[in-house]
């Protein structure tokens, strides 16, 4: 009973519809590399939710591993230096 | 013309805000000046989305992070005094920054972003008042831009379990995306993988330029290469 109340509510006040949704997830579809290098036109709602979780997760550790070489790499300042020059002079 | 006018000044006033307040205590005032600009914002029409997008493949947008990703660095190396022994503190610190940074470069535009820079600062100041500030935030959040909520069990063809489910654990990911909507969490998660990418980019080529390796696209290299070496000149490093 409430829920058809809030049901009738929200459709007329909900601007978000479910095409708005499937462009939404069509756009995400194309940043995500696997899906868009497999060429399928449809793909599931819940296979591109999960190709992003994965991707945002890889990505996260990529960036983790990245800051930790950077890390590793920013400990001493004049070797930072040296070698930032040195890499520039060597281009 | 009036309208790109009119477009333009809450933009340019977010941005003067945006900047004045990252000086000043940043977290109530990041709310306040991006629920004004929110509320403008949602007013005025999706025309006003198209200025809101930031091109994040674009060079430009690397170097700008590449600059401020520096800067943090030196700041991050340079203020602790006996810097930690273990290898992930210190990873996690370089992690923070970095992410700090991104938010930054957002332009707190984006959900994820403002998410990205309030927590700092509830991380760093108030432990204690932590769970208070945390539901004032998520409730200005929720009021601030006035969207209907449309919950995922009302729509037609993402009924499903799997979909909510995949949803929620897509939420947790994003940041600052926890209990959203679907489309709000996708229209995050697409301008989240974006900025992502260029982070993964920017860092990748500033250790590869630490390295001393070869860089790997010359172009890039070249570019980001010798506006680092202009804000090592700029700057007088600390005497060692």
């Amino acid at each position: 009973m409430s829920t058809r109340r809030s049901r009738t509510r929200q459709s007329t006040t909900s601007r978000i519809s479910d095409d708005q949704i499937n462009d939404l997830v069509s756009k995400l579809q194309q940043l995500l590399p696997e899906i868009r290098n497999r060429r399928s036109d449809k793909v599931s709602a819940s296979k591109v939710l999960q190709e992003t979780c994965n991707y945002i997760r890889s990505l996260h550790r990529e960036v983790d591993d990245l800051s930790e070489r950077l890390s590793e790499l920013l400990e001493n300042t004049d070797s930072t230096q040296a070698s930032i020059i040195r890499s520039l002079l060597s281009q | 013309m009036a309208s790109s006018t009119l477009i333009s000044d809450p933009v340019t006033n977010i941005m003067e805000r945006a900047r004045d307040s990252s000086k000043r205590r940043k977290k109530k005032k990041i709310q306040r000046q991006s629920s004004d600009g929110g509320r403008d914002q949602t007013t005025q029409n999706s025309s006003n989305n198209n200025n809101q997008i930031i091109p994040w493949k674009s060079e430009v947008q690397q170097q700008v992070y590449s600059s401020k990703l520096l800067q943090a660095l030196r700041n991050v190396r340079i203020s602790p005094g006996t810097s930690p022994p273990s290898v992930p503190r210190r990873g996690r610190a370089v992690r923070e920054a970095a992410d700090r940074v991104l938010a930054v470069t957002a332009k707190g535009r984006t959900r994820w972003s403002r998410a990205i820079l309030t927590n700092k600062l509830t991380l760093k100041f108030m432990k204690s008042k932590r769970r208070q500030r945390g539901t004032a935030v998520t409730a200005t959040g929720n009021s601030r831009l006035k969207k209907p909520r449309v919950s995922i069990l009302k729509l037609k063809t993402k009924n499903l379990p799997a979909v909510q489910r995949k949803t929620r654990v897509l939420g947790r990911l994003v940041p600052g995306c926890r209990k959203q909507p679907l489309p709000v969490v996708l229209e995050e998660a697409t301008d989240y993988i974006a900025a992502l990418e260029m982070q993964v980019k920017a860092m990748a080529a500033l250790a590869d330029l630490l390295s001393g390796g070869s860089s790997s696209s010359s172009g890039s290299g070249t570019g980001t290469g010798a506006m680092i070496l202009n804000q090592l000149s700029l700057r007088q490093p600390p005497s060692s």
